[in-house]
């Protein structure tokens, strides 16, 4: 047991596999294309994301007794706002160069599906301490399919990792690339990020049938 | 007992096997097989798949080899300096076994690399579903080597190859149900992860990669370089090439897409084997006359001029656009693919107009993008369905109103 119950390490893990936000629910995928070109960058938006979705989802399970469910979009809208608004100024404020790679999207925070998604489907019904699970478990879930992709990207794309040149250098033919390998520009533009997304979840659902929609 | 009954009972006899697909697949396409269906109505016709793709890659055998002799001419050419081709289609100079060995030592690995490496993936995929293998990629693997750089490193190719089987056809459910054309799938990867090896003034001609390299590592030699048509008028520079060359097919560009002439004969005999439509190539080729005589209109009022960098494309007259880059051999091969393509006769005629019509246009406005004919079709490959839908609904509305007519 320790420090969750079961049912907690369950809100945990299933977004992580089963129910992930973005290769089941489908949710959150326009920050998925445009972000992961580089692995930092994924890795700092998903830090981001569990921040905003983290925090967001206290405060309204905290409020959601007092909040007029005519208004409550609203109401969510503003508390997603305040937090972006943080994490955007934080990130100006120590990672400049980092925050004009990312650039508008991580303004656009505000509109991911899966915050707005997770407010309404959980934190209005539930309290406090299961919502931050919640919000930790869902960006969790969304944060690894981010690091898969943007590793693949950038590996693939432009033969490093964070930065460091893993397969060797390009221009001196150093490493893998004095046998004539060379980067694959595809994999920097968006429909490639789209397509390992798809392969993610072809591996998913051949490996758990159960996931498979039948349409 | 003869060898076709041995084979016959072969497959009886193991039927269960896992590997079972791979063996029927080589041996209906060898031998006519002994199953035939049992209950039914069933028509009798011998052209079943193998043999419409068969056709398709005998259409195609005349631009290959040509491919091989135009690889070795480009070859000696740019090296060698030798007398360029003046006496018409079969020229001697042309023709030699020297030219024709300089591509075929080149060709025929990546010939080898495209069916290797498609046919693997289809006998994967058919083992997996437990099929018999799809011949889809029989045209496709012909396809592939003749639309790209004769010095394409072989490695590319097999990913793109991987990639446009995997992604551009078995994850829609294979041969039949893919969107969009396999080869073009391919080539599309190709031309976007690796551009510098798609584009570019030296990767026409076999060697001049190679030989920047050797400059580059401080050897005194002559650069060398190639340039295709399309890439010399989207830089604006004189062509130096005429319009026999442009026909026959002595220009610098993919392995099997220069020669318009075969193209087009290629063209005739799918006409007459019933195999290609006719209506999508006449189509294709009026929208292609069309735009580039728009263009040519546009220059002709002076709305552009020489300082613009549109001038060169635009400025050609309309008619070579059907002879340069891989407008002829996209629309008579790739844009009819029956898969693909739309299917309804009207269909057909919007469709091909479409992709002639966005060839030129892309071909122009888009330098960076010179072949516009490929990402035409591709772009038209995923309209097709709406194109029929649409006119699938126009018959129904038309019929209903004609229906209400008489019942009044």
């Amino acid at each position: 047991m320790g420090l969750l119950s079961k049912k907690d390490t369950k809100l945990i893990t299933d977004p992580l596999a089963d129910n992930n936000p973005i290769t089941i629910q489908v949710l959150g995928i326009c920050s998925a294309l445009a972000i992961t070109a580089e692995l930092k960058a994924s890795i700092v938006m998903s830090i981001s994301v569990m921040f905003v979705l983290g925090l967001g989802n206290v405060v309204i399970s905290l409020m959601r007794n007092i909040i007029p469910s005519k208004i409550r979009i609203i109401v969510q809208l503003t508390v997603v706002a305040a937090l972006v608004i943080i994490v955007d100024q934080v990130l100006k404020a120590f990672a400049y160069e980092l925050s004009k790679t990312l650039s508008v999207f991580v303004g656009l925070i505000i509109t991911n599906c899966i915050i707005m998604g997770r407010f309404e489907a959980f934190a209005l019904a539930n309290g406090p301490w299961k919502s931050f699970l919640d919000g930790i478990g869902n960006s969790l879930g969304y944060g690894v399919i981010l690091i898969i992709v943007g590793f693949f990207r950038e590996l693939l794309g432009s033969g490093t990792l964070l930065g460091f040149p893993v397969l060797g250098d390009p221009i001196a033919k150093t490493g893998l690339y004095a046998f004539g390998y060379e980067n694959n520009g595809f994999m920097l533009l968006s429909p490639m990020a789209l397509i390992v997304v798809g392969i993610i979840i072809w591996v998913q659902r051949t490996r758990n049938k159960a996931l498979v929609e039948d349409h | 007992m003869g060898l076709k009954k041995n084979l016959h009972d072969f497959k009886v006899k193991n039927k269960d096997k896992k590997w079972l697909p791979a063996f029927s697949a080589i041996h209906t396409f060898l031998f006519l097989p002994d199953e035939t269906t049992h209950n039914g109505t069933h028509i009798k016709v011998a052209d079943d798949l193998k043999r419409t793709m068969n056709t398709v890659i005998m259409a195609m055998v005349p631009c290959l080899i040509f491919g091989m002799f135009n690889a070795g001419y480009q070859h000696h050419l740019a090296f060698d300096g030798i007398q360029a081709v003046s006496g018409g289609f079969f020229s001697a100079e042309f023709w030699t076994l020297d030219n024709f060995l300089v591509g075929f030592w080149k060709i025929l690995p990546l010939v080898i690399v495209s069916y290797g490496v498609g046919l693997g993936i289809e006998f994967i995929f058919a083992i997996i579903k437990g099929h018999e293998v799809e011949e889809g990629y029989l045209v496709t693997g012909m396809l592939v080597p003749l639309i790209v750089p004769i010095d394409i490193p072989l490695w590319m190719l097999a990913v793109a190859v991987v990639f446009g089987v995997v992604i551009g056809k078995e994850v829609f459910g294979g041969t039949g149900m893919n969107i969009l054309n396999p080869a073009l799938t391919i080539r599309a990867f190709l031309f976007f992860a690796y551009p510098t090896w798609m584009s570019g003034d030296k990767v026409w001609v076999q060697g001049a990669v190679g030989r920047d390299q050797a400059i580059a590592a401080g050897q005194n030699l002559d650069a060398v370089s190639g340039e295709t048509i399309l890439g010399t008028l989207a830089q604006g520079k004189e062509v130096m090439h005429s319009v026999a060359d442009m026909f026959y097919g002595f220009i610098p560009g993919s392995i099997g897409e220069t020669s318009t002439l075969l193209i087009v004969l290629g063209g005739l005999f799918l006409i007459f084997a019933k195999i290609g439509s006719w209506r999508i190539m006449l189509s294709s080729a009026i929208g292609a006359i069309v735009m580039g005589l728009i263009f040519n209109q546009v220059v002709d009022a002076g709305i552009v001029t020489e300082s613009s960098k549109f001038y060169g494309l635009m400025s050609t007259p309309f008619w070579h656009h059907l002879l340069i880059g891989g407008f002829a051999f996209g629309t008579v091969f790739m844009a009819t693919d029956p898969v693909t393509a739309s299917q309804t006769n009207k269909g057909k005629w919007y469709y091909g107009f479409l992709v002639g019509f966005i060839s030129i246009l892309i071909r122009v406005f888009n330098p960076a993008y010179p072949e516009g004919v490929m990402l035409a079709i591709l772009l038209m490959n995923v309209f097709a369905p709406t194109i029929d839908h649409y006119v699938v609904q126009g018959n129904v509305k038309k019929r209903r109103k004609r229906l209400k007519v008489k019942t009044a």
